[in-house]
């Protein structure tokens, strides 16, 4: 499509705002460190506190990644999500993704009490939620794949993600009705997201898969811009649906799914980042919005992040209650100041 | 004899049309044998439900034939494949698109994919193939207008536009003057005149607007439960094939002035 490249100064704008968001959110934490011993930190000089070394390399750095990757996978993935099913009200886990990783997480924290309290402890480590996170979604998404290929229209499949989420999310409530206080706060906690966890070799398998969602996303512009004729067109333009489909929907679960087996179940961003930034843009040509949902998206989850540490004090909120609080006030202002959705 | 066979771009063997399930078929048309060619302005008419959109379907591969071939520039139209046929064939459709917000030199452009690279990118010749097909259908003026901005004439061109700068031969429009005023109507059938005339692309559209198809086009096709018969205007009325397109018990086609008058 043509004049993409009007759009090359905001992006600029806005990765240089990107890279000023990652250092302040570095430079902010329950310990405040000064600026210039976060930079010696960062480049591995020594720091005027050894602990201050300690902290930034292996806790805030890994965390502003994570914030990225998770900002920027769940934006994508939502765009993907909104674009395939036609739906402004579609994110990154209307295919029932964060309801399967809920069900596995809760299988493993609710359910622990059914395999006897020996294994309880053994099974409640920080990996086997990630696994079970990840078997869960993988499975709900197998499920609705299989049914995909199955059916032709894709509203059918929007349909069938909710179901699922149904679902599981009933399974959960059986679960939580048997389980103790102590395994509901657990799983609860859980519910919250979490960016602060990731260990460097955790985040390096959160990356490889996150680049392999990137990429698959990357391939599937041409297609989501054919799609913006609706399916019928984009059939009479060449477009293989069927295989377009599966490739977005295989995107979509990547980035989502690892967001949410590492990090939890992160509301909202994958919702607003799309709107946000189509009402910023003023476009639906995703060579533009790809690009932009991924700075907009990084930025917002620093930002959120900063923010839920709540700097200098020694209490951090949870990350899903603030991607809200902040992300909604910014789309109903958007919404009202424009007057206009752009979808 | 080798000059007609090479002008054809559209032809069908013992075509029929119909629906398929598990338990039985439904045949809605049957032997239809029809030939299109170059540069030729060809209205698809009947009444409601007599198979119009099924034929269209048909011919488009959206959905498959009963029985027999449907040619499209002498090739067989299932061993097209996707991309081929995009570049056989191109179409404007009855339903709206999904974006509104797309430019209509953003959706214009959109009729390029099927030639573009991976990623979509167009190319100096994918421009200079939408600013024509912009400047033939007259929308110049509206090229940076965003589709929500339009009226329902305005995006018709569009979609037109679109259609063109698929750069087929054959462009197959599905009653593309529904919701328009009478004078838009005409406007568009004589824009699909002039762009067969001056493209030699050939077009082939479906509508309830006879009067008008039989002043402009240059074939017909009548579809009737009896029979579909394809001639020119003219060679119709002579063989009276309007008169039976419809019940006869409301309005009556007149000869003289080629339109349908209420019985009085």
């Amino acid at each position: 499509m043509p004049n993409s490249n009007t759009y090359k100064l905001p992006i600029i704008v806005l990765s240089i705002l990107l890279l000023l968001c990652f250092f302040i959110n570095l430079s902010l934490g329950s310990a405040s460190i000064p600026i210039d011993d976060v930079f010696n930190a960062l480049i591995g000089k020594s720091t005027s506190n050894e602990n201050w070394q300690y902290i930034v390399q292996d806790y805030r750095l890994p965390k502003a990644i994570t914030a990225i990757l998770v900002g920027s996978g769940l934006g994508i993935s939502g765009l993907l999500m909104q674009t395939l099913f036609r739906n402004p009200l579609a994110g990154p886990f209307v295919l029932g993704i964060s309801s399967g990783a809920s069900l596995g997480v809760a299988l493993v924290i609710l359910g622990a009490g059914f395999f006897g309290a020996s294994l309880t402890a053994l099974l409640i480590s920080k990996w086997s939620i990630v696994i079970a996170a990840s078997l869960g979604s993988f499975l709900v998404l197998l499920a609705v794949l299989i049914v995909s290929t199955r059916v032709r229209d894709t509203m059918a499949i929007l349909i069938i993600g909710l179901m699922f989420g149904s679902i599981t999310a009933a399974v959960v409530s059986v679960l939580s009705y048997f389980a103790s206080a102590d395994q509901l706060q657990q799983y609860i906690f859980w519910g919250f997201g979490s960016l602060g966890n990731l260990s460097w070799s955790e985040l390096l398998i959160f990356f490889i898969i996150y680049c392999f969602g990137i990429l698959l996303s990357l391939v599937s512009i041409k297609a989501l811009n054919t799609l913006l004729l609706g399916e019928n067109y984009a059939k009479s333009l060449g477009l293989n649906i069927k295989q377009s489909r599966l490739l977005i929907i295989i995107a979509t679960s990547l980035l989502a799914g690892t967001t949410t087996a590492f990090a939890g179940p992160i509301a909202f961003i994958g919702l607003a980042i799309p709107h946000i930034t189509r009402l910023i843009f003023n476009t639906s040509n995703h060579k533009v919005l790809l690009p932009a949902v991924f700075v907009l998206g990084a930025i917002v989850m620093l930002i959120c992040d900063s923010i839920a540490q709540l700097p200098t004090s020694d209490y951090t909120l949870p990350i899903n209650a603030i991607t809200s609080l902040i992300g909604a006030p910014v789309v109903i202002w958007l919404l009202v100041r424009k007057r206009k959705m752009v979808f | 004899m080798k000059d007609i066979k090479a002008n054809s771009v559209l032809k069908t063997n013992n075509l029929s049309i119909g629906y398929k399930s598990k338990k039985k078929e439904s045949i809605v048309a049957s032997h239809i044998n029809i030939e299109l060619h170059k540069g030729e302005l060809v209205g698809l008419i009947g009444a409601n439900g007599i198979g119009k959109s099924t034929l269209l379907r048909t011919l488009t591969n959206v959905q498959q034939s009963m029985t027999g071939d449907v040619l499209i520039n002498n090739k067989n139209l299932n061993k097209l494949n996707n991309n081929e046929l995009a570049k056989a064939l191109s179409l404007v459709l009855t339903e709206h698109i999904t974006s509104k917000n797309l430019s209509v030199l953003e959706l214009v452009a959109l009729g390029r994919q099927p030639y573009t690279n991976w990623i979509g990118n167009l190319s100096k010749h994918d421009k200079v193939v939408v600013n024509n097909a912009i400047f033939k259908t007259n929308i110049e003026d509206i090229k940076h207008k965003k589709c929500y901005e339009l009226s329902d004439g305005q995006l018709q061109k569009v979609m037109i536009a679109r259609a063109l700068a698929q750069d087929t031969d054959l462009i197959i429009l599905d009653e593309p003057t529904t919701h328009l005023d009478m004078y838009h109507k005409a406007y568009i059938l004589n824009l699909l005149k002039s762009l067969a005339t001056e493209t030699n692309k050939t077009i082939l559209f479906s509508s309830h607007e006879i009067d008008l198809a039989i002043q402009l086009c240059d074939k017909l096709i009548v579809m009737t439960k009896e029979s579909i018969i394809i001639d020119s205007p003219c060679n119709l009325i002579e063989k009276g094939a309007f008169n039976t397109l419809f019940p006869k018990d409301l309005i009556v086609f007149d000869d003289k002035t080629g339109s349908f008058r209420v019985k009085k």
